[in-house]
């Protein structure tokens, strides 16, 4: 447990120093991976834990992040008003979305939240007046609290990271927790944890709520960050990205997502200076993955860990096989 | 004596296929019930009905005078009727302990605990409690061992243990023994003679042996229907038990 | 008829791999792209591509079959799902790089040009072919299916892999034949959509979730249900454009949704063994 502790304070730190010797391009750089770290996070919640693959997260994503947004530019850019009306839009489409989607699993649950991830993209798109069609959201006020204006980069950044390690917290408490116990118990084997009495939807309803929440909550960190919101950010490649997020960092694990996220950022900004086949890259990287690591980049760690300090293996360890997500 | 069970002319269909046809029996408190008969005689599509892993087509199944028919598997098994698997079917990437603490954690309600990791200094009692069900099935040294290195027989004594660790009113056990060992066989034997005198147990079993050595009461099923509901004496002795049944299974 | 084309690739090598062709709507879009090369430079005729361009898509399904898919086989069908995922990105952007970002299109083969009058409507010639098309496909299909050896095998297959091991079939063989005619149907899908659909980047994204969504709606590995389903969602999207543009797809995905819900197993869907 003291272990646990002293990385934490040493992220901390490190987060807490970057803007002191990282140019502003790499803060940014960093505040973005963050963000997509708590996307991707909360996916794997549900995908990871739980085990329900879902291709349409970006649905929440989009949900907070113009919810965020509209009420920054039309009512109050108060980050705690802003913020609480991302997360209550977020919670009630995960509600709302959630009560079909249990009802079905395996590629039917992947195709049910691509499908209803369309619908709001759809309605995003259409809906003109509110959020400006195709052309997005610009112009977006910084956010607020207190009086403070987090106008200035680093600021957003510091907000970004005290939330990120906050929500990151948490949900290492939540996966260690009674409940997440359960959540892997129905990830590997529901019949079995029907018969020990549990009632699954309810943990796997709670699991998409919640993991749709704090999707709807990195949305709306997206927006004080980038000020500006794409329909393109509800689109299913933002969910097929951060579903690849997740893979490639190794799914049912907490660093995981957020090292997913990192090198998915990073490749990005790197491929970006040199061509414009960022797909065909991205691909490439996540087929690798796929045939090759299948437990993603924790895996690979993981593995490396082992051979180094071989006799003492961590017993809480467990490894995540990737057929049985 | 309190009668806990009882199941009201059901019957199960799939399709157009009949597994059961009205079925009606009542089984009392304490009592330990063998089920046999041959393969596809719906021994365990009786058991699902009776789990709620399956709805009759037709009937009513009450547990203490509740008509449960229409209750899920889960609501029934928190009532105490409690199933094992006639195949394995555990959570084999977990350690044993995690199975059995996942077992045990309803068990003291703390289910819906989020804000709490699960560790043995935040949850005592509930960590000792599984040690000593590992100690007395004597699985205490594979504690923190993943179920899926164990051998066969391991997981079958764990399938086992996780519905006793419940401790069920009523526990349904889905050949218990299949694919064990002679020892194995034993031990597990054993281990059901030592359970709590008033818990209700019913088994299904192939091993004409180990459920002549348990029940008190045997049901026979044969082509949809209950044959012979009467005591283990009367079945060894029936002339159409042998024929049907060991003709068709072979001796024991 | 045209999303019943490209859907019965799809739903071919779901109901009997078990594997979701995330990558399917990327060799129709191959398909349509070699045809415009074919239509466009050295032969001019839109037969010669309606025979190649399949041909070329069916060996790029079976380069993929051997040499990335079968070694995901003993992973499970998610990795599947997700390797066919990860090619739809290549793909994407490697047909960008040969053809370009603009909107392209293929001229409607002179002798199918024109239109015919049916019940007092006026129906463009090449739409009556496509529905005859996809109508002896749906035939031929159902045909193969249940009434040759062929067919049996393959229902075999659906449900047990070990024996058809043990009839001395090949199952390794089935399986890459069976993606292969996947990828030709897909092919040919394209073509014949080319000159209604036209060619845009995105085209492929679009069919797929389209051809998903068709897919989910008739029952996943169901050619009935396919067919059923084309022509309902079809039908829908049809109309809900003329009637209620802006909400066309939305429908669509609603209608899904519902059915979904409704019969979680689809239309004529039999139960699919979960992961």
């Amino acid at each position: 447990m003291n272990n646990t502790y002293v990385k934490f304070i040493a992220v901390l730190v490190l987060i807490a120093a970057a803007p002191f010797f990282l140019p502003l391009f790499h803060i940014n750089l960093l505040s973005e991976i963050l963000i997509l770290a708590i996307f991707a996070l909360s996916l794997n919640v549900m995908m990871g834990y739980a085990g329900m693959v879902s291709l349409g997260h970006a649905a929440f994503f989009g949900t907070g992040a113009y919810a965020a947004g509209i009420m920054a530019q039309n009512a109050s850019a108060n980050m705690i008003f802003t913020l609480a009306g991302a997360v209550v839009l977020s919670l009630v489409l995960a509600g709302i979305v959630g009560l079909f989607c249990m009802k079905v699993s395996g590629f039917y649950f992947l195709m049910l939240t691509l499908a209803f991830s369309q619908m709001v993209y759809s309605f995003v798109y259409q809906a003109n007046q509110w959020t400006g069609g195709s052309n997005g959201l610009s112009g977006i006020p910084s956010p607020v609290l207190f009086g403070f204006s987090f106008s200035n980069s680093v600021w957003v950044y510091y907000l970004i990271g005290l939330i990120f390690l906050l929500i990151f917290a948490g949900l290492r408490v939540l996966v260690k927790s009674p409940f997440g116990q359960i959540l892997i118990g129905i990830r590997e084997n529901e019949t079995r944890l029907k018969s020990m009495g549990y009632n699954t939807s309810m943990y796997k309803y709670a699991a998409f709520i919640i993991s749709g929440v704090i999707g709807g909550m990195s949305g709306a960190l997206y927006t004080y960050f980038n000020g500006f919101i794409a329909p393109s950010d509800v689109y299913w490649t933002m969910s097929g990205t951060v579903l690849i997020m997740v893979l490639v960092g190794g799914a049912g694990t907490m660093t995981g997502p957020v090292l997913g996220a990192a090198l998915i950022v990073l490749l990005e900004t790197v491929v970006a200076a040199y061509t414009d086949m960022w797909m065909l890259i991205l691909g490439s990287v996540f087929i690798i993955f796929v045939i090759f690591f299948p437990s993603g980049i924790h895996g690979i760690l993981q593995d490396t860990l082992n051979k180094w300090q071989k006799p003492k293996l961590n017993p809480d360890v467990k490894s995540v096989k990737r057929e049985q997500i | 004596m309190e009668c806990i069970l009882k199941v009201d002319g059901v019957s199960k269909q799939f399709g157009g296929l009949e597994i059961l046809k009205d079925l009606s029996f009542h089984v009392n408190k304490g009592e330990r019930i063998g089920i046999i008969g041959p393969n596809g005689a719906g021994k365990s599509t009786f058991f699902n009905l009776l789990t709620g892993d399956l709805a009759p087509s037709k009937g009513n199944v009450f547990y203490k005078d509740k008509d449960i028919t229409t209750e899920p598997n889960y609501k029934r098994a928190r009532r105490g009727i409690v199933r094992t698997f006639q195949k394995n079917n555990l959570l084999v990437p977990l350690t044993v302990l995690d199975n059995l603490l996942l077992v045990l954690q309803r068990k003291h309600g703390i289910s819906r605990t989020w804000f709490k990791i699960r560790n043995q200094k935040q949850y005592e009692t509930l960590y000792n409690e599984a040690d000593e069900l590992l100690q007395r099935w004597g699985l205490k040294h594979q504690r923190n061992v993943k179920v899926e290195s164990l051998s066969y027989g391991e997981q079958r004594q764990i399938e086992i243990m996780l519905g006793v660790a419940t401790n069920p009113d009523v526990l349904l056990l889905d050949e218990p023994t299949a694919g064990m060992s002679q020892s194995e066989t034993n031990y597990i034997v054993q281990l059901l003679h030592e359970l709590p005198k008033d818990l209700t147990l019913m088994i299904i079993e192939h091993d004409l042996e180990v459920i002549f050595g348990i029940a008190e009461r045997m049901i026979v099923l044969y082509d949809k229907h209950i044959l012979i509901d009467d005591s283990p004496d009367v079945v060894r002795k029936d002339p159409q038990v042998n024929q049907i049944y060991i003709g068709t299974e072979g001796a024991v | 008829m045209l999303l019943f084309i490209i859907t019965c690739g799809l739903s071919l090598v779901f109901g009997i791999l078990g594997v979701l062709n995330l990558a399917h709507g990327s060799l129709y879009m191959i398909g349509a792209y070699v045809a415009f090369s074919i239509t466009s430079t050295f032969s001019q005729s839109f037969w010669t591509a309606l025979i190649a361009a399949p041909l070329v898509v069916a060996v790029l399904a079976l380069i993929i079959e051997r040499t990335l898919l079968k070694s995901t086989y003993h992973l499970g069908h998610l990795s599947q799902v997700l390797l066919t995922f990860g090619l739809a990105y290549v793909f994407h952007d490697i047909a960008k790089l040969i053809w370009g970002s603009n909107v392209l299109s293929i001229q409607v083969p002179p002798s199918l040009e024109g239109s015919i009058i049916v019940f007092g409507q006026t129906f463009p010639l090449y739409r009556i072919v496509i529905i005859g098309v996809g109508v002896c496909l749906a035939f031929g299909l159902w045909w193969m299916q249940n009434k040759t050896r062929w067919g049996a095998i393959v229902r075999a297959g659906l449900s047990d892999k070990q024996m058809i091991g043990a009839l001395g079939v090949n199952i390794h063989l089935v399986f890459t034949t069976i993606f292969v005619i996947g990828g030709l149907l897909a092919g040919f899908g394209g073509v014949v959509a080319a000159p209604v659909l036209g060619l845009y980047p995105d085209m492929e994204f679009q069919t797929l979730i389209l051809a998903l969504v068709v897919l989910v709606i008739g029952g996943l590995g169901s050619i009935a249900g396919t067919l059923v389903a084309s022509v309902l969602v079809g039908t829908l999207e049809t109309f809900g454009r003329f009637l209620f543009p802006e909400v066309s797809m939305f429908l669509v995905f609603a209608l899904m949704a519902v059915i979904l819900v409704w019969r979680p197993n689809g239309l004529l869907g039999k139960q699919v063994a979960e992961e």
